[in-house]
This record gives structure tokens, sequence and C-alpha cells, in this order.
């Protein structure tokens, strides 16, 4: 009976919470907040926008819309057909649909390239054929990026939908005698209906801040998104009213798709559970088969075989790299494990004071600690800069900064794995702890953090394989003898020394997938309940 | 001596009042259908909310101004009695210290209190190593070594068999009349009520019943308990 009611006592207002929770909440309000302030004062009275800008924006948005629709288009046969059959490797692809959001961005371009460029192995298939190669530069070669790595989380958007149809309404429908035609349209359709806008909206604002694809895949003036264009008024003019109109404008773009997403109620594709599957009858056709087979299969083709040639055409050079490739991998790692701390801090000072605030002051913290979702990495870069500029050389700070954005960005995340777990164990072994007497750091030694392992593994893992491939701020400010794992394998590949470039590639997707590894599986062992 | 001075627990529709008190030592089934509110009733003494009007006393002294750890009691529930991530020692040593801080001395007590459950060598083991009933009895040593005096047990052991659950009456009789402690437990076994013998509360609508001599009270039913118990 005691859930009725809520605990009144036992839950003591912490100093040492509130503190920790008041300093978190203020960095984050400056970071972003306080940025945005820079950023809007910087361009008041400024230039106004030339045509060059509104073709960014035009472009931005173009670029958005293509990716999502394509994205959830040819997410919907993929998941229906991961929904309905078993097949051996099944929880392996599935495993792996959650991947491209840890693979660094830069790695997954290059293997893109292999594929889909000039001489990658498509271009040459269809030379032998008597085709001409493909040109991957542009918007087609930006949303063909996206759609690489949004799909999979469309996919797995889609399917937990699927799988949230409860079992008992397929086998009432087949009881009923329905066919397949009439399931989609008695079951399968309004699921859709409920899931796809959710995962168009949540793709859509991903890839309006989309920076380091159109870095590397957008083709001059046409293919610019304003991320980009904020990047090229900040590094090749200088223009600093320009680049902070550019961030006004990115922000206003992301802050529209942010609201849209909020009110659809924004679905997590992070989550498990998806290993169960939908028992279905008549689908057993050789036609349905056929088609569901061709559908995992290609999806399977075309997330893998980029990945494949990173790693055949890297391994070779792996042992002979550079020191200077070795140098930036220290400094990564070391960027990636101080944006991990920060990110952890962060997150649980914040779960913490959500927890034990109410009304206002509770939402207010959990608005903030997803505030970084709208905001573009460039856009808090720009305002750092400003802000930083008078008193030092930005370039001087490049790399503390660069873990700090990074923090910025998992933070979402981590505070969407943490509080929940946070709240869980507060309801079921609350009472216990509080009957027992046990506060203060007691509390959080026996009672909270083992509970929270798993989680604030999974959410630092996330932490430093974002950190470790980032290629976004750290582009604004880097200075060319302090460069970053992912700036490194940029300038490779924009020499041309695509032999190296594909070793550092696979040492990147190395470091991003074995951090990611060692914290979840670290926050898996010691969550041993 | 447990005193429940004018008691009256509100929130929306439901409300729940007693006004009597229990002689220390006595054992104390509550029984009544669910929903009727025994265990809000105990968790209004352990101290996890406050009543809306009246007050609970420990021989005079008035309870309120303390936190559930610093009440004169210690509390059974139905699950979630142990955690899952400590060792049963661990488990039952957080009965001496919330922060574990134990000499030597102190993790002996442990272990004896666990011989005395009869889970004498099991220390080191998980609780999910250890069946239901173990586990129920890991509670019990716990309560056993923090010797409070009053003991609210809310339907601990309602996911064990009728022998199993015999067992642990045993138990609970053994342990309260090694530490002198007043037994509440809830429960919606008549035979575990009569069992466990002393004076019952019966909770129905809207009101806990001041104790009643138990085998009299379930020979000569009154009618909201025949009603219960199906007999009506």
């Amino acid at each position: 009976m005691a859930g009725r009611f809520g605990p009144v006592t036992g839950r003591a207002r912490h100093p040492v919470i509130r503190i920790a929770g008041g300093a978190a909440a203020l960095v984050v309000a400056a970071l972003t907040l306080g940025t945005l302030v820079a950023v809007a004062l910087r361009a008041d009275g400024g230039p106004s926008l030339g045509p060059a800008d509104w073709a960014a924006i035009r472009f931005t948005l173009i670029q958005a819309v293509l990716s999502a629709v394509f994205s959830v288009l040819l997410a919907v046969p993929v998941a229906r057909a991961l929904a309905r059959r078993r097949f051996p490797g099944r929880v392996l692809l599935v495993t792996l649909l959650g991947a491209p959001f840890i693979l660094p961005t830069i790695v997954a371009v290059l293997g893109l390239l292999a594929v889909f460029g000039r001489s990658g192995i498509l271009s040459t298939a269809l030379g032998w054929v008597g085709l001409g190669p493909i040109h991957i530069y542009g918007l087609h070669g930006v949303v063909l990026a996206h759609v690489f790595f949004n799909m999979p989380l469309a996919v797995r958007l889609i399917l937990q939908g699927w799988l949230a149809i409860p079992a008992e309404r397929f086998r009432l429908a087949a009881s009923l005698g329905m066919g397949p035609r009439e399931v989609f349209r008695r079951l399968e359709w309004p699921m859709l209906r409920a899931v796809v806008p959710g995962a168009f909206l949540v793709i859509f604002l991903v890839c309006t801040t989309s920076f380091a694809v159109a870095l590397t895949l957008g083709g001059g003036p046409r293919g610019t998104t304003v991320e980009l264009a904020i990047y090229q008024a900040f590094r090749f003019e200088f223009d600093l009213g320009r680049a902070a109109l550019l961030s006004l404008i990115q922000f206003g773009i992301c802050a529209v798709a942010a609201v849209a997403v909020w009110r659809v109620s924004l679905p997590s594709g992070l989550g498990g559970g998806l290993g169960r599957v939908v028992e279905r009858w008549g689908i057993a056709t050789p036609g349905l088969r056929a088609l569901d087979a061709a559908a995992i299969l290609l999806a399977a083709l075309f997330l893998l075989t980029p990945l494949a040639l990173i790693v055949i055409r890297g391994a070779p050079g792996l042992l002979s790299l550079p020191p200077s490739v070795l140098q930036a991998t220290f400094r990564s790692l070391v960027v990636a494990l101080c944006s991990v701390m920060l990110t952890l801090a962060l997150a649980l000072s914040l779960a913490l004071m959500a927890q034990r605030a109410r009304g206002l002051v509770a939402g207010g913290t959990e608005a903030l600690a997803s505030l970084s979702i709208a905001v573009s990495p460039l856009v808090i870069g720009t305002g750092l800069f400003l802000l930083v500029y008078p008193f030092a050389d930005p370039v001087r700070l490049a790399l503390p900064i660069t873990a700090l954005v990074n923090a910025l960005m998992s933070l979402p995340f981590a505070y969407r794995a943490i509080a929940p777990a946070l709240a869980e164990v507060e309801t079921v072994r609350g009472p216990l702890a509080s009957s027992l007497g046990m506060r203060g750091w007691a509390r959080m030694r026996y009672m909270v953090l083992p509970a929270l392992a798993r989680p604030m593994g999974f959410a630092a893992g996330l932490a430093a394989a974002l950190s470790m491939g980032d290629l976004g701020v750290i582009a604004l400010f880097a200075d060319p003898g302090q460069v970053t794992l992912p700036m490194q394998l940029y300038a490779l590949m924009g020499s041309y020394r695509m032999e190296q470039a594909a070793s550092t590639a696979l040492l990147l997707l190395a470091c991003s997938l074995a951090l990611f590894w060692i914290f979840d599986r670290g926050g898996r062992m010691r969550a041993d309940a | 001596m447990l005193t429940l001075e004018g008691v009256v627990i509100e929130q929306g529709a439901f409300r729940l009042a007693a006004d009597w008190s229990v002689r220390a030592g006595a054992l104390v089934p509550v029984v009544g259908p669910s929903g009727a509110g025994k265990s809000t009733l105990l968790s209004v003494i352990a101290g996890f909310f406050p009543p809306s009007s009246g007050r609970v006393l420990w021989d005079g002294k008035d309870l309120s101004p303390l936190e559930p750890g610093a009440r004169p009691l210690s509390i059974v529930f139905q699950d979630n009695n142990l955690f899952p991530h400590l060792t049963v020692a661990q488990n039952v040593g957080l009965g001496l210290s919330p922060g574990l801080k134990l000499d030597r001395a102190g993790w002996r007590r442990v272990e004896d209190s666990l011989g005395r459950v009869g889970l004498q060598g099991l220390g080191a083991r998980k609780p999910a190593a250890l069946s239901g009933g173990q586990q129920s009895r890991v509670a019990l040593a716990r309560v056993l070594l923090r010797a409070r005096p009053l003991m609210l047990l809310d339907e601990p052991f309602a996911a064990l068999g009728p022998a199993l659950r015999a067992e642990m009456l045993g138990l609970v009789r053994d342990v309260a009349a090694e530490t002198g402690a007043t037994v509440l437990m809830v429960t919606h076994e008549p035979r575990d009520a009569l069992r466990l013998g002393g004076e019952t509360v019966l909770v129905a609508d809207g009101m806990a019943a001041a104790p009643t001599e138990t085998a009299a009270l379930f020979d000569a039913p009154p009618e909201t308990l025949r009603a219960y118990l199906g007999e009506g």
C-alpha cells in the first residue's frame, strides 16, 4: 500500500547534492544559454544574410528532410523482417544496428568513400559494365552518409514499435483468419503511424546539425550546411559577426525541430529488449520470405561493407603509422577520458538534484539536461570563442574546450540512462535503506551507486566513444600541432594519403569501440545483482 | 507500549482511523481485506509518511520528529528486504551500522545472528544464491541484531509455501521472545494469525479496530471479518 503515498522522510536534502547539482546546472546553462547570448550580442547589427547563406539554409533543410525520409522508408521493411523472422545472427545484427551511434563520423565517411567513391568498389564494378563512376560529393553523398548513420536508428525504433504490439493481438488476428494485408491494416499500420513521425523528427533534428559529413562529402558552395558555413566564416574569413549570425540561424532551426520532437514524444532507440521475435502466421510463402531475406541482406551489406573495407585496407599499415598519429591518439584518449568524467559528474549531479526537487526545479533540471540535443556544437564553440577570446588564446584551450563540449553533447543520453535507474532504486530500495537509517554517503555507496553501475557504465561508454570520434568543435579551434585523432584523419584524407588514412581510421574505430566496450562491460560486471 | 493516538490517515478518497494501544511484548496479527490499509498503517508507524492527524507514541514518547531509521523499530517488507549487490553478511551488518563500519566484534555478532536463524556459514553469499525461505531468514537475522523493541512485518512470508510459512512464524516468535519485542504482523492468511496468537487488529471499512484476543475474534467473527473470510 505504501506506493499510494510518496515518501516524505528519509530522503534527506543533502547539502553536497544541492551544491553539486547547482554547479552542474550553472555549467550547462552557461555553456548552452550563455554562449547563445554571447553569439546574439555579437550578431546584433552585424552583416545581413547573403545569397550563399540562404543557400546554406536551404541545403541544410533539404538534406535533413531527404535523409530522414530515406532513413525511415528504408527502415520499415528491414524492421518488419527483423520483427518476424528468426535466423542465425539476428541478435548480432540488432546489436550492430546500435553501433553507428558510437561510430566516428569521419571513419564511416572514409568507409562510404571506399564503396561509393570515385575509385570505390561500386564505381569499379559499374566500370566493368561500361557505366561511369559515381559522383559522391554533393547532396546525394551527404544524404547517403546520413542514411548510413540514421537508418539503423530508425530500424531499432520501428522494431521496438513492432515488438510492442502484444503477441495476443497477432494470435487473435490469426484465429480470425486475417491475412498479411489485413494484419498490416489493423495492427501494423496504426503502430507505424504512431512511431514513424517521432523517428522522422529525431533524424531530421540530428541531420540539421550535421557538420563532419558536410565537411567531408558536401560539394562546394552548393553543398554547404549552416554548420559548415559557420566553420568557414570562422576559419577562412575570420568573420566573427557572420559566424555569430549563422549560429543564431542554426539555433533557430534546431529549436524549431526540437520543439517538434518534444511534442511527438521522443522515442528512445538505445534500450534493449529487442531479442523477441513476433510470432506470425501466414507469412511462410516463398515471396514474403524472399522479400524479408532481401531486406535484411541489403541492410547488412550496406552497413557492414564500408566498415569491412576500413578493416581490410587499414590493417596492413597499422603497425607503421607515423608518430604524429600516435600522439594524436594519445591526445584523443585523454580528451575522451576527461569528457567521460565531466559527463558522469554533470549527469549524476543533475539527476540527483532533479530527484530531490519538486515541481519547477525538477522540470527545469530535466529540461537543462536535454537542452544540448537542440544546441549545435559549433554554435557553442563560436560562443565560447567569443567569450574566451578577450581573455585568453582560444587555440591554446582547444583540447579542454573539446572535452567540455563533448561532455555537454553526451549529457542528454547519460542523463536519460541514469535518471530512471535512480528513480527506480529510490522506489524499490529506498524504504529499506530509510528504515535502516542509511543516509548521506552510506546510502550513496551501498544503495545508489551499485544500482547505477550499469547505466553509468553505458553512459561512460557512450561519452567516451562520442568524444573519441568527434570532429566538430575541435575543427574551430584546432592548433595544427595539437590535433586529435579525427582531425589527423581528416588532414590525411585531405592530402590523399589514403593508405595511412585507412590505417588511422581503423585505429580510431578500434579506440572508439574499445572505449565503449570497456566502460559498458565494466558497468555490467559491477552490477552483478 | 505502542500507542496510536487519534491517528487518521488520508489520501484522496482513502481514509483510515486508529486509536488504541498495544502493550509491550504483545504479538499482534493485522488482518483485513486487501486495499483496506494494513500496509499503510505499518508505513505510518514506521515513519515513511506522516498521518494527517494524531500521533504515534512509543512508551509515551512522540515518534513524529524521528526519521524511519531512528525509530525504535525494525520493519520487514513483503519483498526487497535485501540489497541484491551486497553479501548476506553485509545485509545483516547494515543492522548494526548503516554505513557498514563494523569492527571484528561486530562481524562476529553478524555471524552469530546468522547462526541463530540457521544460516551458519552462508554470510559470503549474495541473496540471489539463497532460496526464498533463506532470504526471509536473513531479514530476520538483521531484525535480531538490531534488537529494536518493535517489529513490523508487512506480509514478509506471503511468497512462501504453507510449511515454510509455519516455520518462519515459529522463528518470528523465537526472535520476538529473545529480544522482548512487540510484533505487528500484516497477513491475509487467518491460519497465520491464529498461529501467531496474541491479539488481532482488524482493518476494514476505514477503521483499524483495537486489538482483540485472536482466537476469540476468529471464533466469533464480527460482520466485517465474516465477509472477509467468506462466511458471510
